[in-house]
């Protein structure tokens, strides 16, 4: 059974369909990728399945519950994280702040106001910082990271909570060749833990890391299947590939 | 820093003349009043530019509480004061904050205000609160017997009902809740994506802070023994933001040195600078801004110490 699956999206924003119809499934542990050219609106499907969007028509569910009109807090403690295209690490907290405050967020009002999973955390934050190599950093301002540490920092916050969907969009934005090969080293050991929707430009990058792809093109699917099957798909080179 | 402001503070009555520990008595009800609208700004990023409405309505809640019931006991008067702020905070905080989308902060704000402007109105034209006059001649709280009017006895009260606040809202902001403010302040919608319930936490907070208002509303209407409908209005409402502006919002200790120092500058302008003083410190107000936007208290504190760290850092472990 499939973990998630979005039918027939149709978002519509003013006189701009941005989603046509378009389908989108993942199954468990699957790394499913979404490519397609810019305006394609792999971006504002991947909003409707987080929830920061919802659409004008379709439906999502995720584990068999329907969430269509679900709020992003709702998908997040159903077990859904994202982490956004932009950026949007906390930066005047500190790494362990950022990723602690990740982690605490399905703790209860009491247990917060009284500081009862503080020390329960801990580990789980050092974990993650040491997993992501910004363990020596911790308790430096997330301001003053790179780009690149900064991505990785988000990274860290949304798969800290040790999510059953992990959603990524353009993760290494902006990144230098090395970061992005690190990149790919850091995410490959999450795949026993969770699934993984990621938006990417680097075909080199999502080829590596992804089991299935959905090619998306003027807010419909072109074509979806293995990334081999993608590699060979005449319709997808057709409008695709040869564009980028 | 906080240790030196608590020592002065307790020390204050044995040096300053009986008129100026009133004066003082008022200020650190002001400070009460300043750290409640820190909290939902200064930690939570709520403007809540009415914020004296609970201030105020507490104060006319016990005002009525003394003169029409003659219930003066100080065991019973705070704590109704507490509940009548914490009652508006969750009327109005349910309306503005707990929509089905999160609200922006020109809409709280506006809305705040809005709320603070209309009980102005209506304390104003309402027979019964005085009209403008508003409520004279409240009777001193009491304790048993005892009254407790102005002086140093109603100083070392608020000064212990200050403190004890403040110690409850430093345990708050630093513990993990105070994390969670703290994410609300710097991004409200990437917290939200974490499955925090970010309305409900600021409406949690708001109520809060209106509660402490509350609080320091009914010891200001029994501390001048009377209430009057600019303790409701835009005007006390503008007060305390300057307040908390002026000494740094975000730290606890700026809102009371802010409040201190605005209140201290006012009293000494007022004497010396009869005519002109309004003008010399709306033109302080507008230099600390522009040159201190952290506020009086960044000239001690850097930005690392004045965020605060909530989780252990790495070297504790060791």
């Amino acid at each position: 059974m499939a973990l998630f699956e979005a039918r027939g999206l149709i978002k519509v924003f003013g006189k701009l369909t941005a989603l046509n119809g378009a389908d989108l499934t993942v199954a468990e542990n699957e790394f499913h990728g979404l490519i397609g050219p810019n305006g394609s609106g792999k971006s504002t499907l991947m909003k409707c399945v987080a929830g920061a969007e919802i659409p004008t028509a379709g439906k999502v569910t995720f584990g068999g519950r329907d969430i269509t009109q679900a709020p992003p807090a709702e998908r997040a403690r159903a077990g859904m994280s994202l982490k956004f295209q932009i950026t949007s690490v906390l930066p005047a907290l500190t790494l362990y702040d950022n990723i602690l405050l990740a982690l605490q967020a399905q703790t209860s009002l009491p247990s917060l106001v009284f500081s009862r999973t503080r020390g329960v955390l801990h580990d789980r934050v050092m974990a993650m910082l040491e997993q992501f190599r910004l363990v020596d950093r911790a308790a430096e301002s997330a301001s003053v990271l790179s780009h690149g540490q900064q991505q990785w920092l988000e990274i860290a916050m949304a798969l800290a909570p040790e999510p059953k969907l992990l959603l990524l969009d353009e993760p290494t934005g902006g990144m230098s060749l090395e970061e992005r090969r690190v990149t790919g080293e850091l995410l490959q050991p999450i795949k026993k833990r969770c699934s993984l929707v990621i938006v990417e430009h680097d075909l080199d990058f999502i080829r590596d890391i992804c089991d299935r792809l959905t090619v998306l093109d003027q807010g419909s699917v072109l074509d979806c299947g293995s990334v081999q099957h993608i590699q060979s798909s005449a319709r997808v080179q057709e409008v695709y590939l040869r564009r980028v | 820093m906080e240790i030196a402001v608590l020592a002065i503070g307790v020390l204050l009555p044995f040096v300053l003349k009986d008129y100026l520990t009133v004066y003082a008595t008022r200020v650190l009800i002001l400070c009460l009043f300043a750290l409640s609208f820190d909290l939902v700004w200064g930690y939570a990023g709520i403007m809540s530019f009415g914020q004296a409405v609970f201030f105020g309505t507490a104060g006319y809640g016990v005002a009525l509480i003394a003169r029409d019931l003659g219930v003066t006991s100080i065991l019973l008067v705070l704590p109704a004061g507490l509940l009548i702020g914490l009652a508006f905070a969750l009327v109005l905080g349910g309306f503005l904050l707990l929509g089905r989308h999160p609200s922006s902060v020109i809409f709280v704000a506006l809305g705040t205000l809005t709320g603070s402007y209309a009980a102005d109105r209506v304390a104003r034209g309402w027979y019964y609160l005085g009209g403008q006059n508003g409520i004279p001649s409240i009777p001193p709280m009491s304790l048993g017997s005892y009254d407790i009017v102005e002086g140093p006895v109603y100083y070392y009260l608020v000064l212990g009902i200050l403190l004890l606040v403040y110690l409850v809202c430093r345990f708050l902001v630093r513990s993990q809740f105070g994390l969670a403010l703290a994410g609300l302040r710097e991004n409200e919608q990437r917290i939200a994506f974490f499955g925090y319930q970010v309305q409900r936490l600021k409406a949690i907070i708001f109520s809060f802070a209106g509660a402490i208002a509350g609080l320091a509303g009914s010891l200001y209407a029994f501390h001048e023994g009377f209430v009057w409908p600019n303790m409701l209005g835009v005007v006390m409402s503008t007060q305390v933001v300057l307040y908390v502006l002026f000494g740094g919002s975000g730290t606890l200790i700026g809102a009371v040195i802010g409040t201190v120092a605005i209140e201290a500058v006012s009293f000494w302008l007022s004497n010396d600078y009869q005519d002109i003083w309004p003008i010399i410190l709306g033109v302080l107000l507008l230099l600390v801004i522009l040159f201190r936007p952290a506020g009086l208290i960044s000239l001690i504190l850097g930005e690392r110490e004045r965020v605060g760290r909530f989780g252990r850092p790495p070297r504790e472990r060791e």
